[in-house]
């Protein structure tokens, strides 16, 4: 855009509009300031009263004021982790459909339904996973699972159809069209010549999209994996309607379990006393932090990827 | 040995996966919508519209208060979002590009990427903790914050679109630079922007997180401002987690209409831009 420093300021609306875009651009700053000191004055107690402890601890209980976060961490990586690896596959076919598959025609079709996905509020994933998702993982899921594999832990029940399975797919669901979206543009970002030379090369058109596409895009592509996680870590409405919302931590995939931003919205507005509302603070400042790293990360990958 | 034929159909039954798998990730879509007009049509009748909630037991209860509740807290949030976002917006995208703007930019991106939930506990601590009360500015304020980063980050992308030949025309003729931002860029770009606000606005309308400790909601028909106010997402919520078969069945219709007007939003969204490009 028009630099200003090549221009030499002489009207007196240029520059109080100048010194206004700077104040509301500055109120951006302030904002996020605001919300950073919010949250460590917030949680003070809670730090004071069980420092990094509260980290590694897994008692959640609010009759005794004895407050731990581990079940709630570990519910959130475990759901996340495991919706980006459902979430994976399927969304690299999906891109690599759309951009080479797919008739040049129906391309803005698809993309409009990607939109779509993108566009469903959370609350309704939320209320489709309770009532359609987790009877049907009671159902069908666990018990041909559970037969297929009748001593693994990981499978064990009972199954109440909630718990972490049914959160990690409908976040996988959640998750799909950022995914998808990132390595779309990161596969129109690569040159068509690419794709002929390893056609004239003599490869398949599945080697062709292995050798040109996923193999030079790999980077591109974790980045969007990475925004997509912390999408999913951030993710409260779906989540805390089928998790089960109960603290503790279960190897099964069908046991419930319960995770950071869940803990927050179930039980913020009912907060019985200082310390445990200092605690939820305390879990926020957490979860703020990691999705700010993760986001970081996504953003460092992306960026050093295009220079 | 001639690989070929194996290399082949390998190709072949790997493009057919491919085409199967992606588009398996429609089938939840699909899904969604068909179980939300399968079990939400039933309800969806003119009561829904015009009705307050009854007691469980009798029938004929409807949302009025949470339909109402939701215009509510989009007209406030919009109000406070929509100037300060293209405002700012206008200054990424019309503003030297300096090591300030820069952090600027970044520190929307993180405010982007926070969990909308975190929002909420941002205004809890500031608009309802010291009031003492749920209200439903706090529930707009909230709404504005989260949408607040992606209409800035809109506006700058859409602005950006401008040529740069258009602002020198402007300044050629001796208009003042801020004149060029606003009466030439941003105005000539009204009929994106108008797309992303939208898009944005329909964001802003099914978020259920930061509504849960700032508006709250509440069985009334409410119009004060300083009042706990129900919205349709945050009610769908309460009624879906109910133990009751009538709210279960609500909780359906009201997530039908509330998808109906979030695709309805998108597509006219999708038709301005549309008819923008013609």
């Amino acid at each position: 855009m028009i630099n200003s420093n090549n221009v030499k300021i002489i009207n007196k609306g240029d520059l109080n509009f100048n010194r206004f875009l700077l104040f509301v651009g500055g109120s951006f700053l302030l904002i996020f300031a605001l919300l950073m000191i919010n949250l460590f004055y917030g949680s003070q107690e809670g730090i004071q009263n069980f420092g990094f402890g509260f980290l590694t601890e897994t008692i959640w209980d609010p009759v005794d004021d004895v407050y731990g976060s581990l079940t709630f961490a570990y519910g959130t990586v475990l759901t996340s982790l495991l919706a980006v690896a459902i979430s994976l596959p399927p969304c690299l076919a999906l891109a690599l459909f759309t951009t080479e598959l797919c008739p040049p025609k129906l391309r803005s079709y698809v993309s409009f339904l990607i939109e779509m996905l993108a566009a469903i509020p959370s609350i309704v994933y939320g209320l489709w996973a309770l009532f359609v998702l987790a009877p049907l993982i009671r159902e069908n899921i666990f018990p041909f699972l559970n037969g297929l594999f009748p001593n693994a832990v990981i499978f064990s029940g009972p199954s109440f159809g909630i718990g972490v399975l049914a959160s990690a797919l409908i976040l996988a669901i959640m998750i799909s069209p950022i995914i998808t979206a990132v390595t779309i543009e990161v596969f129109k970002a690569i040159p068509p010549v690419q794709r002929y030379a390893a056609l004239a090369l003599g490869a398949t058109r599945f080697e062709m999209m292995s050798i040109a596409l996923l193999k030079p895009g790999a980077k591109g592509i974790l980045g969007g994996v990475i925004l997509g996680l912390g999408r999913a870590l951030g993710e409260t409405m779906a989540v805390a309607m089928v998790i089960g919302n109960s603290p503790e931590i279960s190897k099964s995939l069908f046991h419930p379990g319960s995770t950071m931003a869940a803990v927050i919205a179930n039980e913020y507005a009912e907060a019985a006393g200082d310390l445990h509302l200092s605690s939820l603070n305390y879990i926020a400042l957490v979860l703020f932090f990691i999705t700010f790293l993760v986001n970081f990360l996504a953003k460092f990958i992306i960026r050093e990827k295009q220079a | 040995m001639n690989m070929y034929p194996y290399r082949k159909y390998l190709s072949k039954f790997m493009l057919f996966l491919m085409t199967a798998g992606g588009l398996t990730l429609f089938l939840p879509l699909a899904f969604i919508f068909l179980y939300l007009v399968a079990n939400g049509l039933d309800s969806l009748s003119w009561n829904f519209f015009t009705k307050l909630p009854v007691p469980i037991g009798e029938t004929g209860g409807g949302m009025l208060h949470a339909l109402v509740g939701t215009a509510y807290l989009l007209s406030i949030c919009a109000v406070i979002a929509l100037p300060w976002g293209i405002i700012g917006g206008v200054y990424l995208s019309e503003s030297a590009e300096n090591k300030y703007s820069k952090l600027v930019r970044f520190t929307c991106d993180l405010l982007n990427g926070a969990p909308s939930i975190i929002i909420g506990i941002f205004v809890y601590s500031y608009l309802v903790k010291p009031l003492k009360q749920f209200s439903a500015v706090a529930g707009g304020v909230a709404l504005a914050v989260v949408i607040l980063p992606i209409i800035v980050r809109t506006t700058e992308e859409i602005l950006r679109l401008v040529p740069d030949t258009v602002r020198q025309a402007g300044l050629g003729l001796g208009m003042p630079r801020w004149k060029v931002s606003l009466f030439i860029v941003l105005w000539g770009s009204r009929q994106n922007l108008l797309t992303g606000i939208l898009i944005a606005l329909a964001r802003a309308s099914g978020e259920t997180a930061p509504l849960l400790f700032t508006a709250f909601g509440s069985a009334y028909l409410s119009f004060s401002l300083f009042e706990p106010m129900a919205s349709l997402p945050v009610e769908i919520y309460n009624y879906s987690i109910s133990p009751y078969e009538e709210w279960h069945q609500l909780a359906w219709t009201g997530a039908l209409v509330l998808i109906m007007f979030v695709v309805s939003l998108n597509i006219f969204a999708k038709y301005l831009l549309w008819r923008s490009k013609k």
